[in-house]
């Protein structure tokens, strides 16, 4: 059971409370009409999918029902952060920003 | 590679069992093989099976990076059927079952595989109707299958609650008599030591950390052992096909999610078909062995831990309790979970890559096992002839491009 911090709420919640939205910082295109296939395609489907730092999209669903982002390890499971839609994340498969 | 008969049972018998010949070799890599297969699975040995005897490419190796068999081959629930929606799924599902017929007398090692019929709840009247749609699809495609009452359900699996008054009454069934299950560790090592009779190289403990490229082509692959030559290699890595693909610079529409499962303490035959209802959530079988195999939902997010989040099987188990008020007091033995490489569209990638050479079996998601013999077919006779097996083509990762996806989330859903 993950235990996961809600920047909205400022609370620690069980994961049972949110649900997941996949890969962050994924722009929706401004002219969708204009992608050929391969570009609409790119957008919809194809995801890093990476073992270790992911940065992903949350839902506080039966909370403040408000979308976040978090930086996660998905091999140890330890979130490192959250925060808001808008903000850039402190911590990168590179290192610390 | 010495047969296994009655006769060869009975002559090891008189010297106590000690002088069995090795399943397979454990050979030094060689500097170049013809195909390498990354990831000894099933899927990744059967692959490389198919390539020697189907297509004389003996000059194969399969690298795997922990132990043949050892993945998601170990870790699955075992149940095999082939009663999808879609005809290319169902044609696709339908050879593997055909291949699961006659696998253990192929392989000459036994892989118990059980027809033992597999029912597929419904719990509403739209689930019904879903239900009447996909075995008539079926029998169009000439996969046997009938909609079945509850009153047959329980014919069928006495111990099952064809009560009214419960929170999700079962209103009927999807029932495929030849569906079943089979010995998972079997298969991989009945693949394993048919593959390595033919000449291929399983190469264990050593993993693939990167894919050589020069001019758009694949020249081989970097291991823990070294670099090793190839001008086709063939990744079939299930939960790491993203991290594979990586490696070459590619992105897959796959994400890797864990998937768990469950066992109970042995108990006395009482369960003789394999259980599952999507709408409740919940999948089980009873093993050879007594204990009731308990199949679970993958979690809802990324994650390559090869664990998961309690509230799922929780869920399940809620699920089991009320089909089988009697399993209610079974104590439940071990928990697991495998990383499954989930597609959006519930299907498979079969399929080359925009790297030549390069090819990918992945995707499989929640339902791999069942598929074991048919994806190698298919997926040998795509990296063999460099163009995609006519059961494959419909598989191509092109498809979430061009838009032509097989949605079968209906008869694959969670509940594989």
């Amino acid at each position: 059971m993950l235990l996961i911090h809600c920047p909205h709420c400022r609370e620690d919640r069980e994961e049972e409370e949110y649900s997941y939205s996949g890969e962050a910082h994924i722009v929706r295109p401004l002219e969708p009409e204009a992608l050929s296939d391969q570009e609409w395609g790119d957008y919809l489907f194809f995801r890093k999918n990476p073992k270790g730092i992911h940065h992903e999209m949350w839902y506080h669903a039966v909370g403040c029902r408000r979308y976040f982002y978090a930086t996660r390890n998905t091999l140890s499971y330890e979130i490192i952060e959250t925060y808001k839609v808008g903000e850039q994340p402190q911590v990168s498969a590179q290192g610390a920003a | 590679m010495k047969k296994y008969s009655g006769f060869s049972l009975f002559k090891n018998a008189l010297s106590y069992h000690e002088n069995w010949q090795k399943l397979w070799r454990s050979p030094k890599p060689k500097d170049y093989y013809d195909v390498i297969v990354v990831g000894g699975g099933g899927h990744g040995l059967a692959t490389a099976y198919y390539l020697a005897k189907v297509h004389g490419i003996t000059k194969v190796a399969v690298i795997e990076k922990g132990y043949l068999g050892g993945g998601n081959t170990a870790r699955n629930t075992t149940i095999i059927r082939s009663n999808y929606l879609w005809d290319e799924a169902a044609q696709l599902y339908e050879l593997s079952l055909k291949l699961w017929e006659g696998l253990s007398q192929e392989l000459n090692y036994n892989v118990m595989f059980s027809q033992r019929g597999v029912l597929n709840l419904g719990h509403n009247l739209q689930d019904m109707r879903d239900i009447e749609r996909r075995v008539n699809a079926n029998r169009l495609n000439g996969i046997d299958g009938e909609v079945v009452t509850p009153e047959r359900v329980k014919e069928i699996a006495p111990l099952i609650n064809i009560s009214k008054d419960c929170r999700y009454p079962i209103l009927g069934a999807s029932w495929q008599p030849r569906g079943g299950t089979a010995r998972h560790d079997a298969v991989a090592w009945g693949y394993a030591r048919g593959a390595d009779a033919l000449g291929v190289d399983l190469i264990q403990e050593t993993e693939v950390i990167g894919i050589r490229r020069k001019n758009g082509s694949v020249v081989g692959v970097e291991t823990t052992q070294g670099f090793i030559g190839s001008r086709k290699v063939a990744c079939v890595t299930a939960g790491n096909s993203g991290v594979v693909a990586a490696m070459a610079g590619l992105r897959l529409p796959v994400e890797s999610r864990p998937l768990q499962a469950l066992v109970s303490e042995p108990v006395k035959p009482c369960l003789d078909t394999v259980v599952m209802s999507n709408a409740v959530h919940g999948y089980i079988s009873q093993s050879d062995k007594g204990d009731l195999v308990i199949g679970a939902g993958v979690d809802g997010y990324n994650g390559y831990g090869q664990r998961g989040s309690f509230h799922v099987i929780e869920h399940t188990l809620q699920a089991i309790c009320e089909l089988f008020p009697a399993f209610s007091r079974v104590r439940m033995n071990r928990q697991w979970g495998g990383v499954v490489d989930t597609c959006p569209d519930a299907c498979p990638i079969i399929s080359k890559t925009s790297v030549d050479g390069l090819y990918f079996n992945c995707g499989w998601g929640t339902g791999g096992f069942k598929a074991t013999p048919g994806s190698g077919y298919v997926f040998a006779d795509t990296v063999a002839n460099d163009h995609p097996h006519p059961l494959a083509a419909a598989f191509n990762v092109d498809r979430f491009n061009t838009g032509a996806l097989i949605d079968e989330h209906g008869a694959a859903g969670v509940a594989h």
